[in-house]
Formats: C-alpha cells, structure tokens, sequence
C-alpha cells in the first residue's frame, strides 16, 4: 500500500513523503526533495568562469582558465557525490530494527542500522533555530556501560530538516511517540497515531536545543 | 515477538530436506546453516549434529523441514514431514515452502506445547531474512561496542541478534567440511557443498613459511642479541643512540620483523590484521627505497650532489652574515639595547664562521658519505629518510642555534603582547605602555624552512610506520570482509504471504579503518600532527628535532 503527501522543509523548500506499508511488521517511509535546478548550476558556473575571466585578463595566464574549469567540474563532482541528497528512507522493521538510508545525486547510498535492542526511546525534541522553533524526532540509543545513560541521540531525517512544525498538517503521515502499554513492552514496537493535533501537547518533550 | 528465519542464499534453490542451524531463543531468531537432503538416517544425524556440536561450541540442531516441489504439498508428503517433527523434536518446528520456480514462500513455526502467555497465538509470524553465508562467514563485524574478536565467547541477551547470526555461522565452519564428493553418510547442502574453497599458491605458502620463519626468527634474535651488548649502553654510544632518529626508526623495523617472522601463530583476527598490516608496510618501504636507490646511483647522481654541496653552504653562510650585519646596525632591526645587539650579532658570527670551517673541512669526504647513506635506502624509505634528517639536524645545527635563541625571545615577546592584549581588552589603557616593544627580530626564512624541513620529514616517516596497508587494501578489494553492519532490503511483496528481506553487508568506512587498525607508531614523534606543527611554528614553541626523555615509548 503506497500514499503521498508533500510537505515543505524550515527553509520553505517542496518535500514529498511516500509511505509504503509491507506488512504489519513493516513499513518504510521516503522522503524526496528536488532534483538539482539547471538555473542554479547555471548561474554558479558563470560567476565562476566570469571571475576566472576577469583574472585571466589581469594576469594574462592561461593557467587561470583550465583552473577554472578543473575547480568547476571537481565542485560539481564533490557536490553532487557528498552534498546533494535526492532521498532519504526509513525502513522500521518490528523486533529488528531501524534503517536510514540516504541516497546521494551521483547515486551513493549511506545505510545505518539500529538494532531494535539498542534503542532506548523515541522522542520528539524542541530546538531553536534562528528565530523559530521547530520539533524533530530523533532515537535515543542505550548506553552500553550505564544501564540508564543515553550514548548518542539520532535524529531522523536529519539532512532533509524535516520538521514537525505546528504549520503542518500531520495526519497519518507522522509518526510520533507513544510510550507502549506495559505488557507489550517487550515486543518494543513503534505505533503510529492516526492524526497528530498540534494543539494538544506533543506526547513527550524532551530537551531544548539551539542551533545556530 | 515476530520469529525471524535467516536463511542462506545458497539453498535457496537446494531440494527439499531438514533445516539444520541454530535457535537463539533470546532474540526469536533461527539461523539455518544448512540443509540435510533425504534419504537419511536419523540416527546418522543425531550423531553429526552431536559431533559438530562439540567441535564448535555452537548448539547445533534440526530446526525444521524445507520442502521444494513442483505444488504445494500432497496430504502424504504433509503427514510425512509432521512425523519428521516427532523424530527431532524441536520448540519451535520451522516449515518452508517453495514452489518450484515460484517467487512467493509459505512459511509456518509451530510450537506442540501451550503457550505459556495467554494472550501468544499458538503459530508465530514467520520473517524470512536471507543472507550470503560466504561473505558473513569471512566478514568481521565491527560494532561499535563490540571489539572484532570472534572469540567473545557465547552471545548473551545484551548483545543483539546481528552479533549472534554472525558469530554462529562464523563458528560452524566445522559443518561446512563436506562437500558433495564426499562420501559421508548424509547430504548437506551449504555455501562450499559444490567444491571446498581453498588455494594451491595459499597451501603452498604456509608450508614453506615454516621453515623460512624459523630461519629469519634465529638470524633476528642474533641481531637483537648483539645490539643489546654492553658496548652500546656506554655513556657516548647510548646517548647518540637515544637522540638519532635512524638508530629509533632501525629499531623499530627490527621489532615489526621480528613480529612477522615470529614461530607463534597469531591467536586471534586482530593480531593477524596487526601482522598482515606491519608485511605490506614493510613491502611498501623496502620497495620505495629500492627505487630511491636505483634513481640515486643512476647517472652519477651523487657526484653532482656532492659537488654542488661546499657552493650551497658558502652562499648559505654569506647571506647569514649579510642578514646579522643588517640587524645590527640598520633602523629596522634588533630593537633591544645596542651593547646586546652587538654582543647577539658578533656571537651568531662566530657560529658561522665555525660551521663553515667544518664544512671545508670534510669536503673531501662528502661524496663517500653520500654513496653510503644511498645504500642504506635498501633497508626502507623511512631508514633513508631518518638517516636524511639526522644529517641535516648536524649540518645546520648551528642554524638550529640560531631558531632555538630567536624562538624563546619571540616567546618571550609573545607572552608578553598576550598580556598586553588581556589588559587592552579589559579597556584599560595604560598611559605608560604607549610605546609597543615591536619584535622586529626577523627570524631568516631558511632557519624555519630547515626546522619544517625536518618536522615533515618525521611526519612522513610516521605515516608510512603507522598506515594500515593491508587493512585498507582489503577495504577496497574485499569490502564485505570489514563490516561496520548490515543493510536490508525488502523483496517482493504480496498480501497474506510472509515479509521477505535481503541482508547485506555494509562496508566500515576508510576513516574507521585507519582508526582501528593503525599501526603504534615509533617514540619519534609520537606528539605531533600536522596540525600541531603548524600551531608549534606559529607560537614559537620549540619543535626538536630528535626524540627527548619524556617522549612516550611504544
């Protein structure tokens, strides 16, 4: 079963969220941001020769000019293979774990697997940034050497900034946190909440952060 | 908890029999090894399951029943693989079904007993998990709490379920023996049942190596026997044998050689990555340095360099003095007292005029010199490049004078601006102080060229000691073989049909490996980076060019 909806990033930049339900145990959520704009690379590529140009006729080196061009096709390279994510994925598999997956332009894929058993908690957490507060879901991971510390916290998402902004229409898409009843707890399983009103507080409020 | 089946891609395809593997009842999670084909006798099975399951250490056991026929099964064949159920008894009792060709499986797990909660359904959900039984058998995983050892000994509950497949079907190597030209009495059918996987050249190597071992192992021990003589911790000897850099780098060499031709086997994945790391570092060093000799003793390179030497150090030393002449008398120089200016300046004269006698002196014998330190190039780079830098520490020792003097005075003057500047910014400003003590004392350009000149050169020589070859060798060729985890992907899907997933292995990025599996780099200079070079030559600290006591030892 597939559905999508789209949503927009804190900068205001489109986002489109594709959900993909296997099976009970199973589901995988996809979120892609747009392709890389002609017109941007375009005008970076002009400022840059424009200005190997306006050196080039100062110093009257032909170096200038091949550098150029070397630095333009490396930028683009480094960019598209470090930098640019088409789309990021989140495969929740029940009583196995958790996996994000990012693709990159150029076509590399990163993977991180977390083991069901690693992970402590699933919160949403408030941050400042710039002038405005956002929320974001992040995991928390267990700490091997102190049973009750937290070893490292994981946001989901992260390169998108895929927020749960009260601006935003959550229903069925998102998935928040809900602690699990008592007798399941063993099973540890994520549940998704049908509709999520921002007007109503988020079901656990973990620390502020600010970012600048 | 949902059940979670891995089984191998290689019997995906395997005829219909038992599933042998093992039940982790902590996780929910079986792992099948292998597949028994039919006919077989029970009391066979039992045996080899107990035979394997003593040699590995892992409980070995029927989990179920694999069956791979043209339809779904007939009612007899049914009956007959529920009794096989009464002969190996097993909680829970696995049953996967394959249409021949099809892509959809149908796979049941059953327990005979109650349920001991109220609320668990009598059947389990089956996930299905397939993995490549090769590369998860070769591959280390590298958690990032759990060391790559493979002898962690059994997995408890706190480990999680990738750390148990892993180590299980590592430890089984002992079933996967047999393959199908053996005459055994059962028919299994794993990842080596259509041939064993071994190599002439590998078989041939470890025979030799015993000998060769034994041989090389006597001949270093002799060695290290003479060096450790009485002679060498004489007072002159062991003080130039502390401070050389070539007497710590041929040390060195000779503690990573004898570790390789050691008569002991390496007991653990680690300390054979350790071993097979410290080969390829010493390959790459002896290959470098045979090709700095070739290049060296071509085309009597070493007479140009000789004759051009005696000329270098005469200019060198002119415009040294040139430099203190104009420091000490122009404007813009030494801006401390004149009668300390002249004594400085007449002192570093002095200095120079020393060095350049020395240097007439021994340039007759330079060009011998020279030829000898090229053939010491045959022992490693780094021997050269050690022997390299200790020569120039003695030729411009003089200049290493000069930046010592020069380089406490600018520290001096920079703690004292910084103390100006911590009261200048709690706006203060002190009417006396109006005049600012500029030093202006120039340090020449060549005297922190030679003094980077060496540091690199002790980086480089670090770098190539410490630079995990072959593990990162092995990243780039074999990368299933350094896992840092693993990746799943889901198969095809259909409604009502078991979840089907792909595990595959995810490759340790360069960074971690370098991390983990660098080598201890030598007490040269075990404190520096590059980083702190660059800070140590901005803030005038002093940068020796030799090892000092304090230094760690490794």
């Amino acid at each position: 079963m597939e559905d999508e909806r789209s949503f927009s990033d804190i900068c205001g930049g489109r986002l489109a969220l594709q959900r993909r339900y296997y099976s009970p145990s199973c589901r995988e959520f996809c979120l892609s941001c747009p392709r890389l704009s002609l017109r941007s690379l375009t005008a970076v590529t002009c400022t840059v020769w424009l200005a190997a140009y306006g050196l080039f006729t100062l110093c009257e080196n032909s170096m200038i000019l091949s550098a150029a061009i070397f630095i333009t096709l490396l930028g683009l390279l480094g960019y598209l293979h470090f930098v640019k994510i088409d789309q990021e994925t989140l495969l929740i598999i029940d009583s196995l774990g958790i996996q994000m997956t990012s693709s990159y332009a150029s076509g590399k894929e990163s993977t991180t697997f977390i083991e069901m058993g690693k992970v402590k908690d699933i919160v949403i957490n408030e941050a400042i940034y710039m002038q405005k507060v956002i929320y974001y879901l992040c995991i928390l991971l267990k700490d091997p050497v102190e049973p009750h510390g937290i070893s490292q916290v994981v946001p989901v998402f992260q390169r998108q900034s895929l927020t749960l902004s009260p601006r935003l229409e959550c229903s069925d898409s998102h998935h928040s946190l809900q602690p699990p009843p008592p007798r399941l707890k063993k099973s540890s399983c994520l549940s998704l909440l049908r509709t999520w009103d921002y007007r109503c507080a988020p079901p656990r409020l973990a620390n502020f952060f600010f970012y600048f | 908890m949902v059940l979670k089946a891995f089984f191998p891609t290689c019997c995906v395809s395997a005829d219909s029999g038992l599933l042998v593997g093992r039940w982790v009842p902590e996780q929910s999670s079986a792992v099948v090894l292998a597949v028994l084909h039919f006919p077989f006798i029970p009391i066979q099975v039992k045996q080899l399951l107990a035979q394997v399951r003593q040699a590995s250490q892992v409980g070995v056991a029927v989990l179920g029943t694999w069956c791979h026929c043209r339809q779904e099964p007939e009612e007899s064949l049914g009956r007959f693989l529920e009794s096989l159920g009464a002969v190996f008894p097993h909680e829970p009792w696995l049953r996967l079904c394959r249409e021949r060709g099809g892509t959809f499986w149908s796979c049941e797990a059953t327990r005979r007993q109650a349920p001991t909660a109220p609320g668990a359904p009598g059947e389990d959900q089956v996930m299905l998990i397939f993995y490549d039984q090769r590369q998860v058998l070769l591959s280390q995983l590298h958690l990032p709490t759990v060391l790559p050892d493979r002898q962690a000994g059994a997995t408890t509950a706190s480990t999680g379920v990738l750390a148990a497949v892993f180590d299980t079907v590592a430890r089984s190597e002992v079933l996967f023996r047999s393959d199908r030209f053996d005459e055994g009495p059962v028919r299994l059918s794993h990842w080596q049942s259509e041939g064993v996987e071994a190599s002439i050249l590998a078989e041939l190597a470890r025979r030799a190596s015993g000998p060769i071992c034994l041989l090389l192992a006597s001949l270093l021990s002799l060695v290290s026997a003479v060096s450790a003589c009485r002679v060498f911790k004489l007072w002159p000897l062991s003080f130039l044998g502390s401070k050389l850099s070539t007497c710590e780098q041929l040390r060195h060499r000779l503690e990573h050689l004898t570790l390789i031709f050691s008569t002991r086997k390496a007991e653990n994945p680690a300390q054979l990555t350790r071993k097979a790391n410290t080969v390829a570092s010493v390959l790459l060093d002896v290959a470098l340095g045979l090709m700095l000799l070739s290049w060296l003793h071509g085309r009597s390179r070493i007479g140009h360099l000789a004759d051009a030497l005696v000329p270098v150090a005469d200019h060198v030393a002119e415009e040294l003095q040139h430099l203190l002449q104009w420091l000490m008398g122009a404007p813009a120089g030494l801006k401390m007292n004149r009668a300390l200016d002249q004594v400085l300046g007449r002192f570093f004269l002095y200095h120079i005029h020393l060095w350049i006698s020395y240097i007439h002196l021994m340039s007759p014998f330079v060009e011998h010199i020279l030829w000898h330190v090229g053939l010491s190039a045959c022992l490693g780079l780094t021997v050269a490049l050690s022997l390299l830098s200790d020569i120039i520490a003695l030729l411009t020792f003089h200049i290493y004078c000069f930046y010592v003097y020069g380089a406490r005075l600018y520290c001096l003057k920079i703690h004292g601006l910084s103390s100006l500047w911590r009261l200048f910014r709690g706006k203060k400003w002190n009417v006396l102080r109006q005049r600012v003590d500029s030093c202006s004392y120039d340090l020449d350009q060549l005297r922190l060229l030679v003094v980077a000149v060496q540091g690199l050169i002790h980086l480089l020589v670090d770098l190539i000691n410490s630079l995990p070859l072959y593990s990162l060798g092995l990243r780039l060729c074999r990368p299933y073989r350094l896992a840092a985890g693993v990746k799943f992907r889901v198969l095809q899907h259909e409604a009502g049909r078991p979840l089907r997933l792909l595990m595959q292995i995810n490759p340790l990025p360069y960074s971690r490996v370098v991390h983990t599996y660098r080598l201890p780099s030598c007490g040269c200079h075990p404190k520096h980076s590059w980083g702190a070079l660059c800070r140590k030559l901005f803030l005038g600290e002093l940068i020796y060019p030799w090892r000092q006591r304090g230094d760690k030892q490794d």
